[in-house]
């Protein structure tokens, strides 16, 4: 049983493209296989759990009892919140019987049944735990000297279900910086909201959160915030002209995601790392890693 | 095993505690079940069987009934088997031929069905009939108790029960093992106390003095406990003195030393201080030490590490104190009773990471300030921001590590008072505002609400509410360069952003990480929380399941000066009194040896924890030696032919308990 079992959510076939691409580049250059999930279904998101609490779970359980059904290795869900609601659902099916009984039911139905045997996992966590800084580290061929970098974990991967270490001081990103050569700087604002889906709802508070993230960034003159989640980079990277407007400030930004990041210092090349559909990128020498 | 003598008259005793039993379990039932068991010449019910009137009553049945041996069937006999066996001992019957039944811990408070609560009664008091009918007439030795004392940790609660002890007990030693190089705990760092303001050194310093000169009280200072051996009135303790490199006859506490030392700066952390000060590698740990002796720390020393120095220590020292090759030295004591007083550890604030301690900077835990609030402390009682300007504003944050599933869910109790104290003597002393975060201001106690209000008219700010981070990204001008405090208001219904200068940490009470390792060695046992456990929460606050050694003060959980003096009282008082009774009895439980049995494989020998069992060539049968079986019963439970057996529990008893159950 080797490999891990790919869980792509919608972010990753649409918008979150390049974080799709530069995942998998990194996997692969390492030997790490990523299988997706035949026939996967909407996780739910966040929405529908506020809705329909057994319907929510099961939908998201159904990815996982068809991971299980496969060879039960562990789930990589590179998506926040994709993470959050696989980890949401097998959480209360583990606590909450009642609720079991309704959705493993329904899943039985399909033929699936559900056994909670598979672990859901951030590619973080994985590449930082399974593959190790040590192993990383020998891939770089292309250290990322003098890119200051603030490291951004948005909320979803570290509460209530932490997909990584020590989740009121998050530093796996921080030991990933280094990892490829890059200074992550001190960034106070690294677990904080990006907005989520405010920036579509309510936009005064979404793109005011939105502001605030990267006004710090900017404070700590950085060239680039680096995200492990679509959504977070999505609303830190699109809103930036408006608020420039807006606010007569400037706020433009690289917004990269951090397997991007680890593709770059890889050597890997900017198309298979999705760079050229990002709005910015970081200017990096090619060897010397000089900023230009 | 002989038959008993004469044939059984057994009188079954149902007790109703109250509703307690008689709630849950049809009592009446289960007299008339009881009745009709063999041997059972008399059942009866009574609402409390242990009061005088349920004594009484048992003693007047045994006379009508001619009753040879005694059932009661009640609470847990941890709580009362004593009680009974000595109603039936002055009832004429031997304590040994009674049987205690437990049908409430057992039955009625853990089983809601009554049909089944009742059942289980009878059962049990069926079980509880068949052993009395084959149990023995057994007699407890007594042993006398050896007036000597042992006190474990020399802090407040330490120094009282010590003093307490030694005032009383004339012609005897308590003997004071503290493992710091000076008593006086904690206390000993603080600058003034709640709720009256009264100066902490005032009120320890001359108590510590006592310790110290006390004609009855042998200190230990620098020293711990390495091994207790033996039983209530007779225990075998074993102390070693850490090496202090001074030889504490000689060393008159004149500090020459110190400053003649090589080291012309003070550079390493000073423990007593928390390392908010520093001090040399030969220092004592803080002017007012008892004793006042100067120690040396061997990783800071450079002879001690390196093996060469220039020892300008020794050419100062006008009364050769110094001595550079002190070993560790152990000593051998013999005391009767044990009083642990090992006080708390305060909880570790790093592992609350969202607030900052360790990383960002002026945030301290309360412990810290109560140093910088001290006259003797690193700034001289005016707590001070690290570029050396007074704050402007503070924030005490209460419960850190307390109430909290991710921590310690338990309240630490004494940290609402002590955040009070310290919003207060920040205040006096910078005349900075003070905000206090709490989640419940928790103010029992003498005088202790009457504190807070007072602190409210002293315009003390309070804010409700469980403090989400400290943080240092400013969102305004007025955060800038601040540190700032977000909180959700409960009270006022929105969160908030505080700008303080400086954050304390209102850390809560842990056990000492050592705690562990003290139970195995006293034969304690710890609750859920890891602090040590009383035998009974209300009867026997001081005591422990294991006869002669006591508890006092925060060891046992959290508590605040005035609670922790009453519980060292309490401590002394309760050693006094066995001392003062002069004997204890020793259960008969020890192991027997049916030597026909017996086929001399010495298994027995290995397993015993206690050196009790011999072996005798000539026979080739073992031995027990009965002053040292301590009636574990492990012996009988390993020995392969059945030889081996326990007084009071030997295998028949057991099995009839067994068969009457299933």
């Amino acid at each position: 049983m080797t490999g891990y079992l790919y869980y792509p959510g919608c972010s990753l076939k649409g918008s979150g493209a390049p974080y799709e691409k530069s995942l998998l580049a990194v996997f692969s250059a390492l030997g790490q296989e990523l299988k997706e999930i035949p026939d996967w279904n909407c996780c739910g998101a966040t929405a529908y759990l506020s809705v329909d609490q057994d319907m929510a779970v099961a939908m998201a359980a159904r990815n996982l009892a068809i991971a299980e059904k496969l060879d039960g290795q562990d789930v990589v869900a590179p998506c926040s919140g994709c993470y959050l609601s696989l980890a949401k659902a097998k959480a209360t099916l583990a606590e909450y019987p009642d609720v079991r009984a309704r959705v493993t039911a329904a899943l039985g139905k399909a033929s699936l049944p559900y056994e909670g045997r598979v672990a859901v996992r951030h590619p973080l966590e994985v590449l930082l735990t399974d593959v190790g800084p040590e192993v990383l580290k020998k891939r770089v061929t292309r250290p990322l000297k003098n890119l200051r970098v603030a490291p951004y974990y948005g909320c979803a991967i570290l509460r209530p279900y932490p997909g990584v270490p020590s989740p009121q001081a998050p530093h796996s990103l921080e030991d990933l910086c280094r990892v490829v050569g890059a200074t992550p700087v001190d960034y106070p604002n690294k677990a904080r909201c990006c907005g989520g889906m405010l920036t579509a709802g309510v936009q005064s508070v979404g793109l005011r959160l939105v502001e605030i993230l990267l006004c710090e960034a900017k404070a700590a003159d950085v060239d680039a915030v680096v995200t492990t989640c679509p959504l977070c980079q999505y609303n830190l990277e699109v809103y930036q002209e408006r608020i420039c407007k807006a606010k007569g400030k400037d706020v433009r930004l690289p917004i990269l995601y951090f397997t991007q990041l680890l593709g770059m210092a890889f050597g890997l090349d900017d198309h298979a790392l999705g760079m050229d559909q990002l709005l910015r990128v970081p200017l990096v020498a090619p060897c010397a890693g000089v900023k230009a | 095993m002989n038959p008993p003598a004469e044939a059984p008259r057994i009188g079954v005793f149902v007790c109703d505690c109250g509703f307690n039993i008689l709630g849950v379990v049809d009592v009446p039932a289960v007299v008339k079940f009881a009745a009709a068991l063999p041997g059972v010449v008399h059942a009866e019910e009574y609402k409390y069987m242990c009061s005088d009137p349920g004594q009484d009553l048992i003693k007047k049945a045994v006379q009508e009934h001619g009753l040879n041996r005694v059932v009661v069937a009640s609470c847990s006999p941890t709580l009362h088997e004593r009680t009974f066996r000595r109603v039936v001992s002055e009832a004429g019957i031997n304590p040994f031929l009674f049987n205690m039944v437990n049908i409430r811990e057992g039955v009625s408070w853990v089983t809601e069905d009554k049909v089944q609560a009742t059942e289980k009664a009878e059962s049990l008091i069926d079980a509880g009939v068949r052993r009395v009918t084959l149990q023995e007439p057994l007699e407890a030795r007594s042993e006398p108790v050896n007036p000597n004392v042992l006190v474990i940790g020399g802090g407040i609660a330490g120094m009282h029960a010590s003093l307490s002890l030694a005032n009383a007990n004339r012609g005897a030693k308590v003997h004071l093992v503290e493992r710091q190089p000076s008593i006086g705990g904690n206390m000993a760092r603080f600058d003034k106390t709640f709720p009256t303001l009264d100066c902490a050194s005032c009120i320890l310093t001359p108590k510590m003095t006592e310790v110290k000169i006390h004609p009855n009280i042998r200190l230990h200072s620098y020293s711990e406990v390495v091994s207790v051996d033996g039983y209530v009135g007779n225990f075998d303790v074993t102390i070693e003195h850490k090496p202090r490199y001074i030889n504490e006859d000689l060393c008159i506490g004149c500090l020459k030393c110190i400053e003649a030392c090589v080291f012309k700066d003070a550079r390493f952390p000073n423990e007593f201080d928390l390392g908010l000060a520093k001090r040399k590698p030969i220092y004592i740990p803080f002017p007012q030490a008892v004793p006042t002796k100067v120690l040396i720390d061997p990783h800071d020393c450079l002879y001690l590490r390196l093996g060469t120095c220039k020892k300008t220590c020794i050419d100062a020292c006008e009364k050769d104190a110094i001595d550079l090759e002190q070993k560790p030295d152990r000593v051998s004591l013999k005391v009767g009773t044990i009083v642990v007083a090992t006080g708390f550890k305060p909880f570790d604030a790093r592992r609350k990471p969202q607030y900052g301690y360790g990383v960002l900077p002026n945030v301290y835990t309360a412990l810290e300030m109560e140093r910088f609030l001290s006259p003797t402390g690193p700034t001289e009682g005016v707590p001070l921001l690290q570029d050396g300007r007074k704050p402007e504003t503070v924030g005490i944050i209460h419960c850190v590590g307390s109430r909290d599933k991710n921590t310690n869910e338990y309240c630490s109790k004494v940290c609402c008072m002590y955040s009070l104290k310290l919003a207060h003597l920040i205040k006096e002393r910078t005349g900075a505002e003070v905000y206090n975060f709490y989640i419940d201001m928790r103010t029992p106690g003498k005088g202790y609400e009457e504190f807070y209000e007072r602190l409210l008219s002293e315009g003390l700010k309070v804010i409700r509410g469980r403090v989400a981070e400290v943080t240092k990204a400013a969102l305004t001008r007025a955060e800038k360069d601040h540190l700032i405090i977000r909180a959700e208001d409960t009270l006022a219904g929105f969160v908030r952003r505080i700008p303080v200068d400086m954050v304390v940490l209102a850390v809560g009470l842990e056990p000492q990480s050592d705690t562990q390792e003290l139970r195995r060695m006293l034969n304690l046992s710890c609750g859920h929380e890891g602090f040590l456990q009383e035998l009974h929460p209300k009867l026997a606050p001081v005591s422990t399941a294991t006869d002669g050694i006591f508890i006092a003060g925060a060891c046992q959980g959290p508590k605040d000066i005035p609670e922790t003096v009453a519980q060292a009282g309490a401590a002394a008082s309760e050693a006094l009194s066995l001392i003062h009774r002069g004997v204890v009895e020793i259960q008969p439980y020890t192991a027997v040896v049916n030597e026909e049995l017996c086929s001399g494989c010495k298994v027995c020998i290995g397993m015993c924890p206690y050196d009790a069992i011999g072996y005798d060539e000539e026979k080739r049968v073992v031995h027990v030696t009965e002053v040292k079986c301590k009636g574990c019963g492990v012996c009988a439970a390993a020995c392969p032919t059945g030889a081996m057996d326990q007084q009071h529990f030997r295998k028949e008893l057991v099995m009839a308990e067994i068969a009457g159950v299933i």
